[in-house]
């Protein structure tokens, strides 16, 4: 007996030690971000562009918001749309199960295959060029799924007391949807949504040759005109030898984690509220 | 018709799953025709001479003098890589789910829960930024002389260490970025076990750990499996990470723990550049199709995955 009970401790000390080794690393890296790149943070970050390998950050950060807005716009109206079709007309179905099913295997795609696609299509055949557009929409094509996929599932969890009370008194579905299921179902959808967000603002190979990239603060235009991005700050700068550009790539890092941490706590505000946390997690 | 616009508008996975199938087949179809089967058991990439005067023709599509491209390295790297990440995250991630379900205390579990979220939003050119920091300066320096020392009875684990970019540090930063995957859906699976069979096990005077065991674990088996192949489809494609700690191998297979290796992904975005200056366009078309067989292994791997844990979830109801 009490080797059995030093057994089931011991596998109690070692799931422990399963959470602690992954949380060291984690620590270490946020620690590193923070500390080197303290040299960089001021307000010039934010209003300078970057001049060769050093500057601010000003046209990444812009650069970033415009890519990471534009995708949202697209991708929201069709995820949403799409969730709603899964989730309220066709819940069976031929089109249904082949859309459910693309949806989950566009979501395993590897985001440099996209990007691939993104430059063979948008920017060499369509001749857009490296262009806001061409990242935007290559972003969007990663969101739509995860954003197809939880509002499917967030409008299943809506009470179906709901909805056929919503029909007895004569609404039909199309209103119904509108005015009732889809306000039941805003958390989890908003929740996705959010998801979807992060994980595009934290993209990189998507938008290496959709995006380009460029030391000025984006045109007013979104074709033929590259656009930087944070990513590729921390991915290119930090090969630099020179100081300031390592600063810089580590600027962009803490800008990023702080962007999907501010994301990230939303969410759980949200899930909570929403009272479930059976989200899709990329 | 709102049923119609949204069917209509729903179709979009659908349409771009086939487009991005089609013009990967389109771009890549001249290195199809030119490569042929060499393509996936040849380990030489070379873009051939790109200052000849004029590309050569070969069956009918043009590619500069000398130019072959084997993708074999870049295909192993990938598997190697996305393996070794298994082999490190599964248990890891088994560990930690069996943590939050059955040991830890509530706010712990939950303290823990949200770490391993935040883990999931670490973008991977950060995860790759502190593996060149940190990881791969440590491989060199303590973890690989290390291992070589203590097992180096195994040929594969035998040194040289070199930089310590390369197959291990790839391996541990996967290893770190599937762990979230895994974990969480292993989570879901050991909270669907019910409740009474748990409680049977233990009032029949089990520990918790033989409760687990013989119980918990069984029944979430289809579920861990399928978590698995998950986190292996995502091993697979990760690009910005592993093209930072990799070592960037071209034309070289790995011959040991701690060698260079080229991953598919990392290649193509590492390559596309040069790949432009080739006049022929080979390269490009070259890239295209390492992009393709990407596509397709991961495509198959995903549908298996979901495959496994629709079955288990059928199996159980």
């Amino acid at each position: 007996m009490r080797a059995r009970r030093a057994r089931d401790r011991l596998m109690g000390v070692l799931a422990l030690l399963a959470a602690l080794v992954v949380l060291v690393p984690l620590v270490d890296l946020v620690v590193m971000v923070v500390i080197r790149s303290l040299p960089a943070l001021s307000l010039s970050l934010f209003t300078s562009p970057t001049q060769g390998a050093a500057g601010g950050l000003e046209n990444a950060i812009l650069g970033t918001l415009l890519l990471v807005g534009l995708a949202m716009a697209i991708s929201v109206p069709v995820g949403v749309a799409g969730g709603v079709y899964l989730g309220e007309f066709a819940r069976k179905g031929r089109l249904a199960g082949a859309v459910r099913f693309s949806a989950d295997v566009l979501t395993g795609v590897p985001s440099i295959v996209l990007g691939y696609f993104g430059y063979v299509l948008m920017v060499v055949d369509l001749g857009w060029g490296f262009s806001a557009l061409a990242g935007a929409v290559t972003l969007a094509i990663m969101a739509v799924p995860y954003i197809v996929r939880s509002t499917q599932m967030s409008l299943d969890r809506v009470d179906p007391a709901l909805r056929e009370a919503s029909l007895a008194l004569g609404a039909g579905l199309g209103t119904t949807v509108a005015r009732v299921t889809l306000r039941a179902a805003r958390p989890g959808i908003v929740t996705g949504i959010l998801i979807a967000l992060s994980v595009a603002l934290g993209e990189t190979a998507p938008l290496l040759y959709t995006a380009g990239w460029s030391s000025y603060p984006p045109a007013p235009h979104l074709l033929h005109a590259p656009v930087g991005y944070l990513t590729y700050v921390v991915w290119t700068f930090i090969n630099e030898p020179m100081a300031s550009a390592q600063h810089l790539a580590y600027a962009a890092a803490l800008l990023l984690m702080l962007l999907v941490l501010g994301v990230n706590v939303l969410v759980r505000r949200l899930v909570s509220r929403a009272g479930r946390s059976e989200l899709p997690i990329r | 018709m709102p049923r119609v616009l949204t069917a209509l508008v729903a179709s979009f996975s659908l349409l771009a799953l086939a487009a991005i199938l089609l013009f990967l087949l389109g771009a890549a179809w001249p290195s199809i025709r030119y490569n042929g089967l060499t393509f996936l058991t040849g380990t030489t990439w070379n873009l051939g001479n790109l200052y000849a005067a004029a590309p050569v023709r070969v069956d009918g599509v043009r590619a500069m003098p000398g130019a072959t491209f084997g993708a074999l390295v870049f295909v192993l790297g990938t598997l190697l890589t996305s393996v070794l990440a298994l082999v490190i995250a599964v248990p890891t991630s088994v560990g930690i789910a069996i943590f939050l379900t059955e040991y830890a205390p509530r706010r712990v579990g939950g303290a823990v829960s949200f770490v391993v979220e935040l883990l999931a939003g670490v973008p991977s050119v950060v995860y790759g930024l502190w593996g060149i920091i940190v990881l791969v300066p440590w491989i060199g320096s303590w973890l690989g002389p290390a291992l070589a020392r203590a097992l180096g009875f195994v040929p594969f684990l035998r040194g040289p260490v070199g930089t310590g970019a390369g197959l291990l540090a790839s391996g541990l930063v996967l290893a770190l970025m599937v762990v979230p995957i895994i974990a969480s859906t292993v989570r879901e699976a050991l909270l669907m076990v019910p409740g009474e069979l748990r409680e049977g096990a233990l009032a029949l005077g089990m520990t918790r750990w033989e409760a687990i065991r013989a119980v918990s674990l069984p029944f979430a088996r289809t579920g861990i499996v399928g978590a698995s192949i998950l986190g292996l489809g995502r091993a697979l494609g990760e690009t910005m990470a592993v093209l930072m700690v990799s070592g960037d191998a071209i034309n070289l297979l790995p011959r040991n723990l701690y060698s260079p290796v080229g991953t598919m992904a990392a290649t193509i975005a590492a390559q596309l550049d040069s790949a432009l200056t080739d006049a022929s366009g080979m390269a490009v078309h070259a890239l295209a199709e390492l992009a393709l067989v990407l596509f397709l292994i991961t495509v198959a791997v995903n549908v298996l995955a979901r495959l496994v844990v629709r079955t288990g979830a059928m199996r159980r109801t």
